[in-house]
């Protein structure tokens, strides 16, 4: 019993942090000497360490997906609070139903944050010579996990 | 305070007043101020603001000035003039009428509106106030930017999309909850009443038939809640044995 409340925990921890790095580090899209997105711009010249770095564009996308984002992370940190208050309030036989719904937004937010940012990026980023950075990556990978621990938490039930 | 020297009071505040009067006169300079940067679209009208502050009050031969400078220029034209009570507006050069005078010398204000903006509108245009006698002072400058669409600022759609996601979930928790209270206080309130009738029933052996054709549909909903409960204990019992077992 509490090796699956560890297991659960680990993996909403896990989300989180998955959430936090595509959030905060700049690295969405990759290419040669420069990363950009979500909130800068930098570029490195070839020879050595001399960071230019821009604000990003203020495209209404790119502000959507930088919303989209934040609210994700906003999600998961309120379900993680709202999962320790459920397991000590909650009745005998009673899912976390709360919980679950606010890491399944969590999900949608990363979704949809990532999907606009795929479909929009050529908008303000007209360098043809690219690739997705990790963070980029991160937040596919984050939107299963979320969803999975979503559903986790709408099936359990609570013991005692 | 001694009674008997009421002239030495006087002088320290006269001292004070004749310091405070030389230190502070050559500060008597008319202040411009306005917009830093003013943003429009093409063939939308613009305001250009411009108040001052000055140490006389507003005099009738108060006059105001608007130059304009070219981007990429480098002399200034007059386009705007405003002398004792009388605004002269520009009526042979780029701006001929085009420009409209909103201001009001009473209120401090040297606002002028351009109307039909164009792309060679954009340029420096600077507002110079005299207030006789106060006529020394700076001048201010605003920069006029003409878009084909006016730019949002920046964290507009950011702060509309937070806002308006949270504010709908937060909306839709306290109406499920406000939905789930009023529910379970009906339910509560019908097997108040429900257990009272029963009692009433043991008591009185059968007789109103009105009442009897009321009660089945009650009855079917009590024996319904009545199940329930058994059944939930029943499972509550259950769970709560096999964990004894485990244990």
């Amino acid at each position: 019993m509490l090796l699956l409340l560890l297991g659960i925990i680990v993996l909403h921890v896990a989300v989180l942090v998955l959430l936090f790095v595509a959030t905060i580090v700049s690295q969405w899209i990759v290419g040669n000497g420069h990363a950009t997105d979500l909130w800068q711009n930098c570029s490195t010249s070839s020879s050595g360490n001399v960071h230019h770095c821009f604000s990003s564009s203020a495209n209404e996308w790119l502000q959507s997906v930088q919303a989209t984002m934040i609210l994700s992370v906003i999600f998961s940190v309120l379900s993680l609070f709202l999962f320790f208050c459920q397991l000590f309030t909650l009745t005998k036989g009673g899912r976390f139903y709360i919980t679950g719904i606010f890491q399944i937004l969590a999900g949608l937010c990363v979704m949809s944050a990532a999907a606009i940012y795929t479909v929009r990026h050529p908008e303000w980023h007209l360098n043809s010579d690219y690739s997705y950075g990790f963070a980029y990556i991160l937040a596919w990978v984050a939107f299963p996990l979320a969803l999975l621990s979503g559903v986790v938490y709408v099936i359990l039930r609570k013991r005692e | 305070m001694a009674p008997g020297a009421p002239s030495s009071s006087p002088s320290p505040i006269l001292a004070v007043l004749l310091f405070s009067s030389l230190v502070l006169s050559p500060a008597q300079a008319i202040v411009v101020y306005t917009d830093r940067e003013v943003h429009g679209a093409v063939g939308s009208r613009v305001t250009l603001h411009c108040s001052f502050w000055s140490s006389e009050w507003v005099s009738d031969d108060i006059s105001f000035t608007w130059r304009y400078q070219p981007e990429g220029g480098r002399d200034a034209i007059s386009i705007f003039h405003y002398a004792k009570g009388q605004p002269y507006i520009d009526e042979v050069g780029t701006f001929k009428e085009r420009i409209q005078w909103v201001g009001d010398p009473r209120w401090k204000d040297g606002s002028i509106v351009i109307h039909n903006l164009d792309y060679s509108d954009n340029g420096t245009f600077t507002c110079d106030v005299k207030n006789p006698p106060d006529i020394v002072g700076k001048t201010s400058q605003v920069t006029l930017y003409v878009f084909e669409k006016v730019p949002t600022r920046y964290g507009v759609v950011l702060g509309a999309v937070i806002g308006g996601v949270l504010g709908v979930v937060l909306l839709a928790l306290l109406l499920f909850y406000l939905v789930r209270y009023c529910w379970l206080r009906r339910q509560a309130a019908l097997q108040r009443r429900l257990s009272a009738m029963e009692k009433g029933k043991l008591h009185k052996t059968g007789k109103d038939t009105k009442r009897g054709r009321q009660t089945p549909v009650l009855y079917a909903m009590l024996d319904h809640t009545r199940s329930a409960k058994t059944a939930s204990e029943k499972k509550a019992k259950g769970l709560g044995e096999s964990r004894k077992d485990k244990k």
